[in-house]
Protein backbone atom coordinates (compact mmCIF):
# COMPACT_ATOMS: atom_id res chain seq x y z
CA UNK A 1 0.00 0.00 0.00
CA UNK A 2 2.75 2.42 0.93
CA UNK A 3 4.70 1.57 -2.20
CA UNK A 4 1.66 2.30 -4.30
CA UNK A 5 1.30 5.82 -3.00
CA UNK A 6 5.01 6.51 -3.35
CA UNK A 7 4.86 5.21 -6.91
CA UNK A 8 2.12 7.72 -7.63
CA UNK A 9 4.17 10.37 -5.85
CA UNK A 10 7.18 9.44 -7.98
CA UNK A 11 5.08 9.86 -11.09
CA UNK A 12 4.19 13.33 -9.93
CA UNK A 13 7.85 14.08 -9.30
CA UNK A 14 8.67 12.98 -12.84
CA UNK A 15 5.94 15.26 -14.10
CA UNK A 16 7.36 18.29 -12.29
CA UNK A 17 10.94 17.51 -13.31
CA UNK A 18 9.94 17.01 -16.93
CA UNK A 19 8.41 20.46 -17.25
CA UNK A 20 11.87 22.02 -17.38
CA UNK A 21 13.13 19.66 -20.12
CA UNK A 22 11.77 18.95 -23.61
CA UNK A 23 9.86 15.90 -22.36
CA UNK A 24 6.28 16.46 -21.26
CA UNK A 25 4.87 14.13 -18.66
CA UNK A 26 1.29 14.37 -17.57
CA UNK A 27 0.70 10.90 -16.14
CA UNK A 28 -2.08 12.08 -13.83
CA UNK A 29 -4.10 13.98 -16.42
CA UNK A 30 -5.94 10.79 -17.36
CA UNK A 31 -7.61 10.87 -13.95
CA UNK A 32 -9.08 14.39 -14.29
CA UNK A 33 -12.84 14.55 -13.93
CA UNK A 34 -14.37 16.65 -16.71
CA UNK A 35 -17.97 17.66 -17.32
CA UNK A 36 -19.37 16.11 -20.48
CA UNK A 37 -21.27 19.23 -21.55
CA UNK A 38 -19.12 21.96 -20.01
CA UNK A 39 -19.91 24.09 -16.99
CA UNK A 40 -19.06 23.65 -13.34
CA UNK A 41 -18.92 20.24 -11.70
CA UNK A 42 -21.80 20.00 -9.24
CA UNK A 43 -22.84 16.74 -7.57
CA UNK A 44 -25.38 16.01 -10.34
CA UNK A 45 -23.31 17.12 -13.38
CA UNK A 46 -22.84 14.37 -15.98
CA UNK A 47 -19.06 13.92 -16.24
CA UNK A 48 -16.67 11.44 -17.80
CA UNK A 49 -17.10 9.54 -14.53
CA UNK A 50 -20.81 9.29 -15.31
CA UNK A 51 -20.08 8.10 -18.84
CA UNK A 52 -17.69 5.35 -17.82
CA UNK A 53 -19.83 4.26 -14.89
CA UNK A 54 -22.74 4.04 -17.33
CA UNK A 55 -20.58 1.99 -19.72
CA UNK A 56 -19.77 -0.42 -16.91
CA UNK A 57 -23.51 -0.88 -16.36
CA UNK A 58 -23.85 -1.58 -20.08
CA UNK A 59 -20.97 -4.06 -19.90
CA UNK A 60 -22.52 -5.85 -16.92
CA UNK A 61 -25.90 -6.05 -18.66
CA UNK A 62 -24.26 -7.26 -21.86
CA UNK A 63 -22.21 -9.86 -20.02
CA UNK A 64 -24.82 -11.25 -17.64
CA UNK A 65 -28.21 -10.42 -19.17
CA UNK A 66 -27.93 -10.29 -22.95
CA UNK A 67 -25.54 -13.25 -23.14
CA UNK A 68 -27.99 -15.44 -21.21
CA UNK A 69 -31.10 -14.29 -23.08
CA UNK A 70 -31.31 -17.56 -25.02
CA UNK A 71 -31.13 -19.62 -21.81
CA UNK A 72 -29.29 -22.28 -23.77
CA UNK A 73 -28.69 -25.67 -22.16
CA UNK A 74 -25.51 -25.86 -24.20
CA UNK A 75 -24.08 -22.38 -23.57
CA UNK A 76 -22.62 -20.00 -26.12
CA UNK A 77 -19.23 -18.47 -25.37
CA UNK A 78 -20.67 -15.35 -23.80
CA UNK A 79 -23.14 -17.36 -21.76
CA UNK A 80 -20.28 -19.55 -20.49
CA UNK A 81 -18.50 -16.42 -19.32
CA UNK A 82 -21.62 -15.32 -17.44
CA UNK A 83 -21.98 -18.78 -15.91
CA UNK A 84 -18.29 -18.90 -15.02
CA UNK A 85 -18.50 -15.51 -13.28
CA UNK A 86 -21.61 -16.65 -11.43
CA UNK A 87 -20.05 -19.95 -10.37
CA UNK A 88 -16.75 -18.30 -9.44
CA UNK A 89 -18.27 -15.78 -7.00
CA UNK A 90 -20.93 -18.21 -5.76
CA UNK A 91 -18.33 -20.81 -4.85
CA UNK A 92 -16.03 -18.21 -3.30
CA UNK A 93 -18.85 -16.96 -1.08
CA UNK A 94 -20.00 -20.47 -0.17
CA UNK A 95 -16.45 -21.66 0.62
CA UNK A 96 -15.68 -18.71 2.87
CA UNK A 97 -19.01 -17.86 4.52
CA UNK A 98 -20.83 -21.19 4.28
CA UNK A 99 -24.50 -21.61 3.48
CA UNK A 100 -25.53 -18.52 5.50
CA UNK A 101 -23.46 -16.34 3.19
CA UNK A 102 -25.45 -17.26 0.07
CA UNK A 103 -28.12 -14.73 1.10
CA UNK A 104 -25.62 -11.92 0.37
CA UNK A 105 -24.63 -13.30 -3.04
CA UNK A 106 -26.29 -10.47 -5.07
CA UNK A 107 -24.37 -7.82 -3.06
CA UNK A 108 -21.02 -9.55 -3.50
CA UNK A 109 -21.72 -10.24 -7.17
CA UNK A 110 -22.62 -6.56 -7.69
CA UNK A 111 -19.30 -5.48 -6.18
CA UNK A 112 -17.30 -7.97 -8.23
CA UNK A 113 -19.03 -7.29 -11.53
CA UNK A 114 -18.78 -3.52 -11.09
CA UNK A 115 -15.08 -3.55 -10.18
CA UNK A 116 -14.06 -6.06 -12.82
CA UNK A 117 -15.91 -4.30 -15.65
CA UNK A 118 -14.72 -0.85 -14.54
CA UNK A 119 -11.13 -2.13 -14.35
CA UNK A 120 -11.25 -3.66 -17.82
CA UNK A 121 -13.02 -0.66 -19.35
CA UNK A 122 -10.25 1.46 -17.85
CA UNK A 123 -7.73 -0.52 -19.92
CA UNK A 124 -9.19 0.81 -23.15
CA UNK A 125 -6.78 3.53 -24.34
CA UNK A 126 -8.03 7.10 -23.66
CA UNK A 127 -10.74 5.74 -21.38
CA UNK A 128 -11.40 6.95 -17.85
CA UNK A 129 -10.75 4.48 -15.05
CA UNK A 130 -13.43 4.97 -12.42
CA UNK A 131 -11.87 2.47 -9.98
CA UNK A 132 -8.63 4.50 -9.89
CA UNK A 133 -10.42 7.12 -7.80
CA UNK A 134 -10.63 7.01 -4.04
CA UNK A 135 -14.01 8.71 -4.39
CA UNK A 136 -15.20 5.43 -5.91
CA UNK A 137 -13.28 2.84 -3.90
CA UNK A 138 -13.76 4.46 -0.48
CA UNK A 139 -17.57 4.33 -0.69
CA UNK A 140 -17.30 0.73 -1.87
CA UNK A 141 -15.05 -0.21 1.05
CA UNK A 142 -17.07 1.83 3.54
CA UNK A 143 -20.27 0.13 2.37
CA UNK A 144 -18.66 -3.25 3.04
CA UNK A 145 -17.30 -2.09 6.41
CA UNK A 146 -20.62 -0.65 7.58
CA UNK A 147 -22.59 -3.64 6.29
CA UNK A 148 -20.30 -6.07 8.09
CA UNK A 149 -20.31 -4.10 11.33
CA UNK A 150 -24.08 -3.59 11.42
CA UNK A 151 -24.76 -7.14 10.30
CA UNK A 152 -22.36 -8.45 12.93
CA UNK A 153 -24.18 -6.68 15.75
CA UNK A 154 -27.64 -7.50 14.41
CA UNK A 155 -26.85 -11.19 13.99
CA UNK A 156 -24.75 -11.77 17.11
CA UNK A 157 -25.51 -8.84 19.44
CA UNK A 158 -22.71 -8.17 21.89
CA UNK A 159 -21.18 -11.53 20.99
CA UNK A 160 -19.84 -9.80 17.88
CA UNK A 161 -17.25 -8.15 20.15
CA UNK A 162 -15.84 -11.66 20.64
CA UNK A 163 -14.15 -10.98 17.31
CA UNK A 164 -11.70 -8.76 19.23
CA UNK A 165 -11.31 -11.06 22.25
CA UNK A 166 -8.92 -13.82 21.21
CA UNK A 167 -10.06 -16.58 23.58
CA UNK A 168 -7.32 -18.96 22.45
CA UNK A 169 -4.55 -16.58 23.65
CA UNK A 170 -3.23 -16.44 27.26
CA UNK A 171 -5.43 -14.24 29.45
CA UNK A 172 -2.71 -11.65 30.05
CA UNK A 173 -2.24 -11.10 26.32
CA UNK A 174 -5.90 -10.77 25.47
CA UNK A 175 -6.34 -7.02 26.21
CA UNK A 176 -3.29 -6.18 24.10
CA UNK A 177 -4.51 -8.42 21.30
CA UNK A 178 -7.94 -6.82 21.59
CA UNK A 179 -6.42 -3.39 20.93
CA UNK A 180 -4.46 -4.73 17.95
CA UNK A 181 -7.56 -6.48 16.61
CA UNK A 182 -9.61 -3.31 17.06
CA UNK A 183 -7.06 -1.20 15.17
CA UNK A 184 -6.80 -3.76 12.39
CA UNK A 185 -10.57 -3.86 12.17
CA UNK A 186 -10.81 -0.11 11.61
CA UNK A 187 -7.90 -0.07 9.16
CA UNK A 188 -9.78 -2.56 6.98
CA UNK A 189 -11.79 -0.04 4.92
CA UNK A 190 -8.65 2.06 4.37
CA UNK A 191 -6.54 -0.80 3.06
CA UNK A 192 -9.52 -2.26 1.25
CA UNK A 193 -10.15 0.91 -0.77
CA UNK A 194 -6.59 2.17 -1.26
CA UNK A 195 -5.37 -1.26 -2.39
CA UNK A 196 -7.78 -1.20 -5.33
CA UNK A 197 -7.46 2.46 -6.35
CA UNK A 198 -3.71 2.50 -5.73
CA UNK A 199 -2.98 -0.55 -7.85
CA UNK A 200 -5.11 0.62 -10.75
CA UNK A 201 -3.85 4.21 -10.59
CA UNK A 202 -0.17 3.28 -10.28
CA UNK A 203 -0.27 0.96 -13.30
CA UNK A 204 -2.04 3.51 -15.47
CA UNK A 205 0.31 6.30 -14.39
CA UNK A 206 3.38 4.17 -15.12
CA UNK A 207 2.08 3.41 -18.61
CA UNK A 208 1.68 7.17 -19.17
CA UNK A 209 5.23 7.82 -17.98
CA UNK A 210 6.59 5.22 -20.41
CA UNK A 211 4.45 6.77 -23.13
CA UNK A 212 6.07 10.17 -22.37
CA UNK A 213 9.51 8.65 -23.02
CA UNK A 214 8.34 7.50 -26.45
CA UNK A 215 8.89 11.09 -27.64
CA UNK A 216 12.63 10.40 -27.74
CA UNK A 217 13.31 8.40 -30.94
CA UNK A 218 16.18 6.37 -29.48
CA UNK A 219 14.25 5.26 -26.44
CA UNK A 220 10.88 4.82 -28.12
CA UNK A 221 11.26 1.07 -29.01
CA UNK A 222 12.14 0.34 -25.40
CA UNK A 223 9.27 2.56 -24.34
CA UNK A 224 6.78 0.73 -26.57
CA UNK A 225 8.02 -2.62 -25.25
CA UNK A 226 7.71 -1.38 -21.70
CA UNK A 227 4.17 -0.14 -22.35
CA UNK A 228 3.24 -3.52 -23.82
CA UNK A 229 4.66 -5.40 -20.86
CA UNK A 230 3.04 -2.99 -18.42
CA UNK A 231 -0.28 -3.34 -20.21
CA UNK A 232 -0.11 -7.12 -19.89
CA UNK A 233 0.57 -6.72 -16.20
CA UNK A 234 -2.34 -4.30 -15.91
CA UNK A 235 -4.72 -6.82 -17.50
CA UNK A 236 -3.68 -9.20 -14.75
CA UNK A 237 -4.00 -6.51 -12.07
CA UNK A 238 -7.46 -5.52 -13.34
CA UNK A 239 -8.77 -9.00 -12.62
CA UNK A 240 -6.72 -9.75 -9.53
CA UNK A 241 -7.71 -6.52 -7.77
CA UNK A 242 -11.39 -7.20 -8.43
CA UNK A 243 -10.85 -10.72 -7.11
CA UNK A 244 -8.97 -9.51 -4.03
CA UNK A 245 -11.62 -6.89 -3.25
CA UNK A 246 -14.36 -9.52 -3.52
CA UNK A 247 -12.59 -12.22 -1.53
CA UNK A 248 -11.81 -9.74 1.25
CA UNK A 249 -15.47 -8.74 1.26
CA UNK A 250 -16.32 -12.41 1.74
CA UNK A 251 -13.77 -12.75 4.55
CA UNK A 252 -15.16 -9.68 6.35
CA UNK A 253 -18.67 -10.99 5.84
CA UNK A 254 -17.61 -14.26 7.46
CA UNK A 255 -16.52 -12.29 10.55
CA UNK A 256 -20.01 -10.83 10.78
CA UNK A 257 -21.67 -14.25 10.41
CA UNK A 258 -19.26 -16.26 12.56
CA UNK A 259 -17.38 -13.82 14.84
CA UNK A 260 -15.66 -16.50 16.95
CA UNK A 261 -12.03 -17.12 16.12
CA UNK B 1 -6.11 7.95 6.48
CA UNK B 2 -2.96 7.85 4.42
CA UNK B 3 -4.07 10.85 2.42
CA UNK B 4 -3.03 13.59 4.89
CA UNK B 5 0.34 14.53 3.31
CA UNK B 6 -1.31 15.56 0.07
CA UNK B 7 -4.12 17.73 1.38
CA UNK B 8 -2.23 21.02 1.05
CA UNK B 9 -1.62 20.32 -2.66
CA UNK B 10 -5.31 19.88 -3.20
CA UNK B 11 -6.27 23.22 -1.73
CA UNK B 12 -7.96 25.40 -4.30
CA UNK B 13 -8.40 24.32 -7.87
CA UNK B 14 -7.45 20.80 -8.96
CA UNK B 15 -6.50 21.68 -12.54
CA UNK B 16 -3.93 24.28 -13.60
CA UNK B 17 -4.24 26.88 -16.38
CA UNK B 18 -2.93 24.42 -18.99
CA UNK B 19 -5.61 21.83 -18.14
CA UNK B 20 -3.15 19.52 -16.40
CA UNK B 21 -3.78 17.97 -13.04
CA UNK B 22 -2.29 19.62 -9.98
CA UNK B 23 -1.17 16.79 -7.70
CA UNK B 24 -3.38 13.74 -7.67
CA UNK B 25 -6.83 14.17 -9.21
CA UNK B 26 -7.87 11.36 -6.86
CA UNK B 27 -7.54 13.80 -3.97
CA UNK B 28 -9.57 16.61 -5.48
CA UNK B 29 -12.41 16.75 -3.00
CA UNK B 30 -14.38 19.14 -5.22
CA UNK B 31 -15.20 16.16 -7.43
CA UNK B 32 -16.09 13.74 -4.65
CA UNK B 33 -19.83 14.49 -4.42
CA UNK B 34 -20.22 14.07 -8.18
CA UNK B 35 -18.32 10.77 -8.27
CA UNK B 36 -20.07 9.37 -5.22
CA UNK B 37 -23.50 10.38 -6.54
CA UNK B 38 -23.01 8.63 -9.88
CA UNK B 39 -21.33 5.66 -8.22
CA UNK B 40 -24.32 5.09 -5.95
CA UNK B 41 -26.67 5.24 -8.94
CA UNK B 42 -24.45 2.79 -10.84
CA UNK B 43 -24.30 0.34 -7.96
CA UNK B 44 -28.04 0.49 -7.40
CA UNK B 45 -28.72 -0.11 -11.10
CA UNK B 46 -26.26 -3.01 -11.28
CA UNK B 47 -27.65 -4.47 -8.06
CA UNK B 48 -31.22 -4.30 -9.35
CA UNK B 49 -30.29 -5.78 -12.73
CA UNK B 50 -28.35 -8.60 -11.08
CA UNK B 51 -30.81 -9.47 -8.33
CA UNK B 52 -33.96 -9.12 -10.47
CA UNK B 53 -32.84 -10.44 -13.86
CA UNK B 54 -29.35 -11.81 -14.29
CA UNK B 55 -28.75 -13.95 -11.22
CA UNK B 56 -32.17 -15.71 -11.11
CA UNK B 57 -31.85 -16.38 -14.83
CA UNK B 58 -28.35 -17.84 -14.59
CA UNK B 59 -29.40 -19.88 -11.54
CA UNK B 60 -32.37 -21.21 -13.53
CA UNK B 61 -30.13 -22.09 -16.48
CA UNK B 62 -27.68 -23.93 -14.25
CA UNK B 63 -30.47 -25.76 -12.42
CA UNK B 64 -32.12 -26.69 -15.71
CA UNK B 65 -28.84 -28.00 -17.06
CA UNK B 66 -28.28 -30.01 -13.89
CA UNK B 67 -31.81 -31.40 -14.22
CA UNK B 68 -31.28 -32.29 -17.85
CA UNK B 69 -28.04 -34.06 -17.06
CA UNK B 70 -29.66 -35.99 -14.22
CA UNK B 71 -32.62 -36.93 -16.42
CA UNK B 72 -30.39 -38.01 -19.26
CA UNK B 73 -28.34 -40.15 -16.91
CA UNK B 74 -31.51 -41.74 -15.53
CA UNK B 75 -32.80 -42.36 -19.05
CA UNK B 76 -29.48 -43.94 -20.02
CA UNK B 77 -29.66 -46.15 -16.94
CA UNK B 78 -33.22 -47.12 -17.93
CA UNK B 79 -32.22 -47.99 -21.47
CA UNK B 80 -29.31 -50.01 -20.19
CA UNK B 81 -31.62 -52.00 -17.91
CA UNK B 82 -33.96 -52.54 -20.85
CA UNK B 83 -31.11 -53.78 -23.00
CA UNK B 84 -30.10 -56.26 -20.31
CA UNK B 85 -33.73 -57.38 -20.05
CA UNK B 86 -33.98 -57.83 -23.80
CA UNK B 87 -30.78 -59.85 -23.83
CA UNK B 88 -32.14 -62.08 -21.08
CA UNK B 89 -35.39 -62.56 -22.97
CA UNK B 90 -33.44 -63.42 -26.11
CA UNK B 91 -31.29 -65.96 -24.25
CA UNK B 92 -34.38 -67.46 -22.66
CA UNK B 93 -36.13 -67.74 -26.02
CA UNK B 94 -33.02 -69.35 -27.46
CA UNK B 95 -32.86 -71.89 -24.63
CA UNK B 96 -36.59 -72.61 -24.98
CA UNK B 97 -36.28 -73.16 -28.70
CA UNK B 98 -33.33 -75.45 -28.17
CA UNK B 99 -35.15 -77.61 -25.59
CA UNK B 100 -38.27 -77.68 -27.79
CA UNK B 101 -36.19 -78.88 -30.71
CA UNK B 102 -34.65 -81.57 -28.53
CA UNK B 103 -38.09 -82.64 -27.31
CA UNK B 104 -39.44 -82.87 -30.87
CA UNK B 105 -36.42 -84.83 -31.97
CA UNK B 106 -36.82 -87.26 -29.07
CA UNK B 107 -40.50 -87.69 -29.85
CA UNK B 108 -39.81 -88.40 -33.47
CA UNK B 109 -37.12 -90.85 -32.52
CA UNK B 110 -39.51 -92.65 -30.15
CA UNK B 111 -42.21 -92.82 -32.83
CA UNK B 112 -39.79 -94.23 -35.33
CA UNK B 113 -38.57 -96.72 -32.73
CA UNK B 114 -42.12 -97.95 -32.14
CA UNK B 115 -42.68 -98.46 -35.88
CA UNK B 116 -39.34 -100.11 -36.19
CA UNK B 117 -40.02 -102.46 -33.30
CA UNK B 118 -43.35 -103.45 -34.82
CA UNK B 119 -41.80 -104.06 -38.20
CA UNK B 120 -38.98 -106.06 -36.64
CA UNK B 121 -41.44 -108.16 -34.63
CA UNK B 122 -43.53 -108.77 -37.71
CA UNK B 123 -40.51 -109.66 -39.74
CA UNK B 124 -39.26 -111.95 -36.94
CA UNK B 125 -42.64 -113.72 -36.86
CA UNK B 126 -42.62 -114.13 -40.61
CA UNK B 127 -39.09 -115.39 -40.51
CA UNK B 128 -39.98 -117.84 -37.73
CA UNK B 129 -43.02 -119.07 -39.70
CA UNK B 130 -40.95 -119.50 -42.86
CA UNK B 131 -38.19 -121.28 -40.90
CA UNK B 132 -40.75 -123.66 -39.32
CA UNK B 133 -42.23 -124.41 -42.75
CA UNK B 134 -38.84 -125.00 -44.21
CA UNK B 135 -37.82 -127.25 -41.32
CA UNK B 136 -41.02 -129.27 -41.81
CA UNK B 137 -40.30 -129.57 -45.55
CA UNK B 138 -36.72 -130.62 -44.79
CA UNK B 139 -37.98 -133.22 -42.26
CA UNK B 140 -40.46 -134.53 -44.82
CA UNK B 141 -37.77 -134.70 -47.45
CA UNK B 142 -35.43 -136.41 -44.98
CA UNK B 143 -38.12 -138.88 -43.98
CA UNK B 144 -38.94 -139.50 -47.63
CA UNK B 145 -35.28 -139.99 -48.45
CA UNK B 146 -34.80 -142.48 -45.57
CA UNK B 147 -37.75 -144.44 -46.67
CA UNK B 148 -36.54 -144.49 -50.28
CA UNK B 149 -33.09 -145.55 -49.13
CA UNK B 150 -34.59 -148.44 -47.14
CA UNK B 151 -36.74 -149.50 -50.09
CA UNK B 152 -33.79 -149.24 -52.48
CA UNK B 153 -31.50 -151.00 -49.99
CA UNK B 154 -33.99 -153.86 -49.46
CA UNK B 155 -34.56 -154.20 -53.16
CA UNK B 156 -30.87 -154.10 -53.83
CA UNK B 157 -30.19 -156.61 -51.03
CA UNK B 158 -32.92 -158.94 -52.28
CA UNK B 159 -31.55 -158.70 -55.83
CA UNK B 160 -27.99 -159.29 -54.55
CA UNK B 161 -29.05 -162.34 -52.51
CA UNK B 162 -30.96 -163.73 -55.48
CA UNK B 163 -28.05 -163.06 -57.80
CA UNK B 164 -25.72 -164.92 -55.46
CA UNK B 165 -28.00 -167.93 -55.64
CA UNK B 166 -29.70 -167.64 -52.40
CA UNK B 167 -33.17 -167.28 -51.50
CA UNK B 168 -34.14 -163.94 -50.35
CA UNK B 169 -35.53 -163.98 -46.90
CA UNK B 170 -37.59 -160.80 -46.79
CA UNK B 171 -37.68 -160.57 -42.99
CA UNK B 172 -33.93 -161.02 -42.58
CA UNK B 173 -33.19 -158.46 -45.22
CA UNK B 174 -35.64 -155.97 -43.69
CA UNK B 175 -34.11 -156.47 -40.26
CA UNK B 176 -30.57 -156.01 -41.57
CA UNK B 177 -31.40 -152.87 -43.60
CA UNK B 178 -33.25 -151.38 -40.65
CA UNK B 179 -30.30 -152.11 -38.37
CA UNK B 180 -27.87 -150.55 -40.88
CA UNK B 181 -29.93 -147.42 -41.62
CA UNK B 182 -30.77 -146.80 -37.97
CA UNK B 183 -27.41 -145.46 -37.03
Amino acid sequence: MASETTAAHGAEGAEHAAESSSLVFHPMDQFIVEPLFGGEIAWYTPTNVTLWLFLSIVAVIGLLVLSTSKRAIVPTRMQSIAELAYGFIYKMLEDICGKEGIKYFPYVMTLFMFIVTANFLGLIPTSFTTTSHFAVTIPLALAVFLTVTILGFVKNGAAFLGLFWVSSAPLALRPILAIIELISYFVRPVSHSIRLAGNVMAGHAVIKVFAGFAAIAVISPVSVLAITAMYGLEVLVAFIQAYVFTILTCVYLKDALHPSH
Amino acid sequence: MATEPFTEEVAGSCVDAGGSAIGMPQLCFDWFPNQIFWLVITLVVIFLVLSRVALPRIAAILAERQGTITNDLAAAEDLKAKAVEAEEAYNKALADARSEAQRIAAEARAEIQVGLDEAIAKADAEIAAKAAESEKAIADIRAGALESIQVVAKDTAAELVTALGGKADADAINGAVDAQTKG
